[in-house]
């Protein structure tokens, strides 16, 4: 219910303000309208405060080309995006990779020790890679590879998820091959522990 | 009476030896297939797994950690490894995990397939001391006790037996393995391979290490 109502709030929003998207210098309140108020996230748009630049830039990227192509990525993020150039792009990626994120801390707390468990170590004798050896010890994230510590757990768990579906969100990435491995319990583990990470 | 019952007999005694071996020959056939489905599924599935951290064609992978490129690496050299991960005689939070389930002969289908890949070097090493790092590679710097690499590891870097291929390795793995040693490798009380290495390691600066890891790591 309040997910069909957000989004045909997000339809009408998108319908009107698709052709004055253009970027205007400082004006990130596009974004901000879906993305929460100092870009923490609202429902089903991620947080984007505290993101790594260079992946923000990589996956503004990703929706202009249609690489990204779950289904709401393709519903609110190809237009998004659609005037974008580059170099707004850039300085957008900048503007929100520099507020400080919040966690989302709407997992299972009872899953936080499993979670981070399988977070460190992989699950080895199921092919599970540690997300550690990419995403850091805190889940912060390097260069192109996200900050995934704090996401709301909704949206881990439908990433992680659709890249077993085998949806994309960039061109030879490891994700698709990490999330292969991972069954519904792992999931849930990995999306509720992350969701408390500071 | 005997034509009908005698004939159907014998075509249904015919027609059911030869259903027996049918039979037996689609079992004998699924069955190999299925086991053959199931080693190569858990070969693939394992090979798969360490290509998510070390390059979806063993190239290497700069995550938090850089992970080594194992293409083209020798075998013996890498199941060394795996044993020293497992031993902790190499010390690593990642690996030792995900070595201490591999069996030998997983260890031994894992090592002869990486060493049949070859794909591009990685690249991104800085460029400005390639001159200096052609040059101990080649030559060694006797001045500081440094013998010359290809001595052991080869002209093009591709290493033998349990001397280790350099060529085409990452940048940041190389440059991390030369300035850390003696806190990494070698652990424990058992001298172990590594010891071969300790010495040059020892006497390498830190910009001499840069220099010839950005060497080693464009040599195709
Ligand atoms: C109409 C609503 C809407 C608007 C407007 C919008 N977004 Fe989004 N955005 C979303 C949704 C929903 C997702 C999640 C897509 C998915 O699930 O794959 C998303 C995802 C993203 C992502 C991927 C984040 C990640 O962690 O992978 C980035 C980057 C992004 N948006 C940037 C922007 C920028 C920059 C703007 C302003 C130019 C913007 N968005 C405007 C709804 C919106
Ligand atoms: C070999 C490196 C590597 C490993 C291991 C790895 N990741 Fe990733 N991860 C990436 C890269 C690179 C991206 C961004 C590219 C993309 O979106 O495909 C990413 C993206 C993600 C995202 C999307 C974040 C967002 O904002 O949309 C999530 C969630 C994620 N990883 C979770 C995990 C989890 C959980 C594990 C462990 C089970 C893991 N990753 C292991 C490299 C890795
Ligand atoms: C979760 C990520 C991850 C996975 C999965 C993984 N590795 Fe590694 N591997 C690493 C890291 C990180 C290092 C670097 C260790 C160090 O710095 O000492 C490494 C190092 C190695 C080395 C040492 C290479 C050298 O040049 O000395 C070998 C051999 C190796 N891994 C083999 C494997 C094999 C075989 C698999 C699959 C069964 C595998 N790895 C899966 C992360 C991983
Ligand atoms: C006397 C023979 C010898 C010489 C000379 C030598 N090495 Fe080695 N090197 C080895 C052996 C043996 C190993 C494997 C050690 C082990 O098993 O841990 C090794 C390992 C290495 C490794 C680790 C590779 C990996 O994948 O982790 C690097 C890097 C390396 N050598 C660089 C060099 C450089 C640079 C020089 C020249 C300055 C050099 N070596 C000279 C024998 C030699």
């Amino acid at each position: 219910m309040k997910r069909i109502g957000f989004r045909i709030v997000l339809l009408a929003m998108v319908a009107c303000i698709g052709p004055a998207m253009a970027w205007d210098g400082a004006n990130v309140r596009n974004c901000t309208w879906c993305h929460g108020t100092s870009a923490q996230g609202y429902m089903v748009a991620p947080r984007l405060a505290g993101q790594r630049p260079t992946y923000l830039e990589g996956q503004m990227r990703s929706f202009r080309d249609h690489t990204r192509d779950n289904p709401f990525s393709k519903q609110y993020m190809w237009g998004a995006v659609a005037a974008l150039d580059p170099s707004a792009a850039r300085d957008l990626a900048a503007y929100f990779a520099a507020i400080p994120p919040r966690p989302a801390n709407d997992g299972d707390a009872n899953l936080i020790a499993k979670g981070k468990a399988i977070y460190m170590e992989g699950i080895p004798e199921a092919n599970v890679a540690s997300c550690y050896a990419c995403h850091g010890p805190n889940a912060e994230g390097i260069r192109e590879i996200p900050r995934v510590g704090g996401l709301a757990y909704f949206y881990v768990k439908a990433r992680l998820e659709q890249w077993g579906e085998g949806y994309h969100s960039g061109i030879g990435t490891p994700m698709p091959v990490v999330a292969r491995s991972l069954g519904p319990a792992e999931i849930e583990a990995l999306a509720s522990y992350l969701s408390f990470v500071k | 009476m005997r034509a009908p019952s005698g004939p159907g007999r014998s075509s249904s005694r015919r027609a059911n030896s030869p259903r027996a071996v049918l039979y037996a020959l689609v079992l004998t056939v699924a069955c190999s297939v299925t086991s053959h489905a199931q080693d190569r599924g858990g070969f693939e599935a394992k090979i798969e797994y360490c290509k998510t951290c070390h390059g979806l064609s063993a190239q290497g992978y700069r995550g938090w950690f850089p992970m080594p490129r194992l293409a083209g690496q020798q075998p013996q050299y890498l199941e060394n490894q795996l044993r020293a991960f497992i031993e902790r005689r190499r010390t690593n939070p990642v690996m030792a995990n995900v070595a201490h389930v591999l069996s030998p002969a997983m260890i031994a289908s894992l090592a002869a397939h990486l060493r049949s890949l070859d794909p591009k070097p990685i690249g991104g090493a800085p460029r400005a001391s390639l001159g200096l790092g052609k040059r101990i590679y080649e030559e060694g710097l006797p001045e500081s006790n440094v013998p010359a690499c290809a001595a052991c590891h080869g002209s093009e870097g591709k290493g033998q037996n349990e001397i280790p291929r350099l060529a085409g390795q990452l940048y940041e793995y190389t440059v991390g393995q030369l300035t850390g040693w003696a806190k990494v490798r070698g652990q424990g009380s058992a001298v172990d391979t590594s010891a071969i290495m300790a010495p040059t390691a020892h006497n390498l600066t830190r910009s001499q290490v840069e220099a010839v890891a950005a060497y080693v790591s464009y040599l195709q």
